[in-house]
């Protein structure tokens, strides 16, 4: 996982509230066997409307998105994450975030910063009369800065040391090696693996074809 | 300390204990790996540069999407057929063992395990799909995870874990002939509700459980995750020994005399204390039904369809109102007059040979309700060899069931086996969600015997409403070996 201390980009005013995963990439998508490439499913609905904010020239190449009220609700899916992150967002600032989005968040290394609706109220109003304008996201100072404003950010103690590490859950136990390898020499011999393979003998399994229930019969 | 039989479990796969709040970090004996959760784990292994740290720790097999005709033709589905191949091209690449279609050891991942003798008590098993409760029927501490943890086990062999709570289920006294372990998890589901797990870890005990066999165990811990369970457990015992002795992946010798008397230590200890308790009578069990769109939503077959007016409780009056609407019945008609078009027999819950045998013995004697579509799917292929050597595959065909190549078929839909709209099936699975089996489809959840009776008649039924029957038993017609 990349590590985030601070991260400059073109902030996105995305003046919506209850934007749930079905909004951030909706469900046709999840059918995909990879967990890259899916920039292009980000918002897919609205990205239809000319008028979206991203069809907007000014904050095509936005990294920090601005956005009402509880988002991230509705389903569990991952791919939410991986969607934002994929178009290039490294934070999401929203007054509220559902629970499991922002737990998803903090293992993808995207930022979910808590930020008071008045000061999300502030940030949309310089994003859009100055289209284009640059937010700074200072995880170590915990501020969220743009042109003459600077505004206080709220991230959990733990996932904040993990971002700045740049630590996802599996590089956080990998630290942990040593424990796991001695774990594993206590291990009984008896104990099941599955390889080398064994088995019952091999067999032949005839593919079973359709039958009408009253072709059997007769 | 005194410890009940999961905290027993988790004590021992213990790699570093979380301080201040922090998760333990448990060590996983078994990875369970199939299509559908899997190709987004496996990627991220590969964008990171990792590897599978225990690829004899993990095996795959192919079950979801998995056609049950015409095995041997390409898959039709283009979705189907990428997640297949991307597993196969997984497993590969970073060595893990997998069973494919057309193998004699594919089949559901949850059947596959303990048939190879890999499932054996004191385990920790995980897998990406949660009915992997399933194992617990062995005193294995078995858990269903999401796609990112299946990724973390993968690299770590490990999982970090918050603690849980534990429920005693109790269920004393002998089964009432007619009525299975499918009854009993559908009574205690119905009793506690698909939220009264929520947290814990159950322990199904008492002389009912006791007298169960492995197979039946399994319907019941299968479906603990119904009930909102984190996991079921039954602590092993001879019935878990016998079953598992001279599988393939079974100890032997000096090493078999090792683990059993391990296995022999893992019990509830007498002065342990659950945090919660639930009793049930098994004497007072008759063969349950589900009538409504989750798997709470059950009564015995001789009751009636809820009339919402009469229930008090006005979230359940609302969620009653609903599923009859959606299920397509009348307030207060008789289970037993419901009509349906399908019976599938199959799945995790209810798709082995002791399941099949008892169906058998029931079609053999009968002819089938004219119209009514009856499939029958084998768990695994090695079930299906099994059913073949005894004659069953016959008697199904005879009776004019349809008998098919293993997998999860029509208990989640995502191969061809569905429902249309608006039809309606007895189901052997374990969840009637709207549209579950297919879009507008509607499940009742039921036994194998009752599934089986409800092909004879027609309506929902039981052994009991067939006349001068038995109920069957789960053992051979003929004995065989494969
Ligand atoms: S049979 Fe059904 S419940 Fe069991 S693993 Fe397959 S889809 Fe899941």
């Amino acid at each position: 996982m990349e590590k985030f201390t601070q991260h400059t980009g073109v902030g996105v005013p995305l003046r919506r509230s209850n934007v749930d995963t079905d909004q951030i990439i909706p469900a046709v998508y999840l059918k995909r066997v990879t967990r890259t490439g899916f920039e292009d499913a980000l918002f897919a609905a609205w990205r239809g409307d000319p008028d979206f904010v991203l069809n907007q020239d000014a904050y095509r190449s936005g990294s920090v998105l601005v956005a009402g009220p509880d988002f991230g609700t509705g389903s569990s899916r991952e791919h939410a994450v991986w969607a934002l992150k994929d178009y290039g967002f490294r934070a999401v600032l929203s007054s509220r975030f559902a629970d499991i989005f922002r737990g998803n968040s903090g293992k993808q290394g995207l930022l979910a910063a808590q930020v008071a609706q008045d000061d999300i109220e502030l940030l949309w109003k310089i994003l859009e009369t100055h289209p284009g304008a640059q937010v700074t996201v200072d995880l170590e100072a915990r501020t969220v800065h743009c042109e003459d404003v600077t505004v206080p950010f709220q991230v959990d103690d733990y996932t904040r040391w993990r971002l700045i590490e740049g630590l996802d859950d599996i590089g956080l136990t990998m630290q942990h090696d040593a424990e796991i390898a001695e774990f594993e020499k206590t291990r009984a011999s008896w104990r099941p693996t599955t390889l080398p393979a064994r088995h019952l003998p091999p067999a032949e399994i005839v593919p079973a074809r359709a039958v009408h229930a009253d072709d059997a019969l007769s | 300390m005194a410890g009940t039989l999961a905290e027993k479990v988790w004590n021992a796969h213990v790699v570093r204990r979380g301080t201040d709040g922090a998760p333990d970090l448990l060590y996983i004996d078994l990875h369970l790996v199939h299509e559908v959760t899997s190709p987004q784990a496996f990627e991220g292994l590969r964008l990171a540069g990792r590897p599978v740290r225990r690829p004899d720790l993990t095996i795959a097999t192919e079950d979801h999407n998995t056609p049950t005709l015409d095995i041997d033709l390409p898959i039709a589905d283009p979705t189907s057929r990428t997640q297949i191949e991307t597993l196969r091209r997984n497993a590969a690449e970073f060595g893990v063992r997998i069973h494919s279609l057309g193998d004699a050891d594919q089949g559901i991942v949850h059947q596959v395990g303990p048939q190879l003798g890999l499932t054996q008590p004191g385990l920790t098993v995980v897998c990406g799909d949660s009915h992997t409760s399933t194992h617990g029927a062995f005193g294995a501490l078995a858990f269903g995870i999401g796609t990112s943890e299946v990724e973390h086990v993968l690299a770590t062999q490990t999982l970090p874990l918050a603690p849980f709570k534990t429920m005693a289920i109790t269920v004393n006294g002998q089964l009432p002939a007619g009525t299975t372990s499918k009854d009993i998890i559908l009574a205690i589901i119905a009793k506690i509700g698909t939220g009264g797990g929520q947290g814990y870890v159950l322990e199904y005990r008492g002389e009912a459980i006791r007298t169960l066999s492995m197979e039946a165990r399994m319907t019941i811990c299968n479906m603990s995750i119904e009930a909102g369970a984190r996991a079921g457990m039954i602590a092993p015992d001879e019935t878990t020994f016998e079953y598992l002795k001279g599988r393939p992946h079974a100890p032997e010798g000096a090493e078999w005399d090792a683990a059993v008397e391990y296995w022999r230590s893992l019990r509830t200890d007498d002065d342990a204390v659950f945090d919660a308790e639930v009793v049930l009578e098994a004497a007072d069990l008759e063969p349950f039904v589900t009538w409504g769109t989750n798997p709470g939503q059950g009564l015995p077959l001789s009751g009636n369809v809820p009339v919402p007016a009469q229930i008090p409780d006005e979230n359940a009056r609302i969620a009653a109102e609903r599923a009859i609407e959606y299920m397509g019945l009348t307030p207060g008609m008789a289970l037993r007059d419901i009509p349906v078009d399908t019976v599938f027999i199959g799945s995790c819950t209810n798709g082995r040979i002791e399941d099949l045998r008892s169906v058998a013995k029931l079609f053999r004697n009968h002819t089938k309700a004219p119209g009514v579509r009856v499939l029958v799917v084998p768990s695994s292929a090695r079930v299906r060899l099994q059913a073949e050597a005894e004659g069953l595959d016959r008697i199904f065909l005879d009776f004019g069931a349809e008998w098919r190549n293993a997998g999860c078929s029509m208990c989640l839909g995502m191969n061809p086996d569905q429902l249309k709209p608006g039809e309606r099936a007895a189901s052997t699975s374990n969840r009637n969600f709207e549209g579950r089996q297919g879009k507008g489809g509607r499940t009742h959840l039921v036994s194998p015997l009752v599934a089986a009776a409800t092909a004879i008649r027609g309506t929902l039924s039981s052994v009991a409403d067939l006349d001068g029957v038995e109920a069957p038993d789960g053992s051979p017609l003929e004995p065989a070996t494969v």
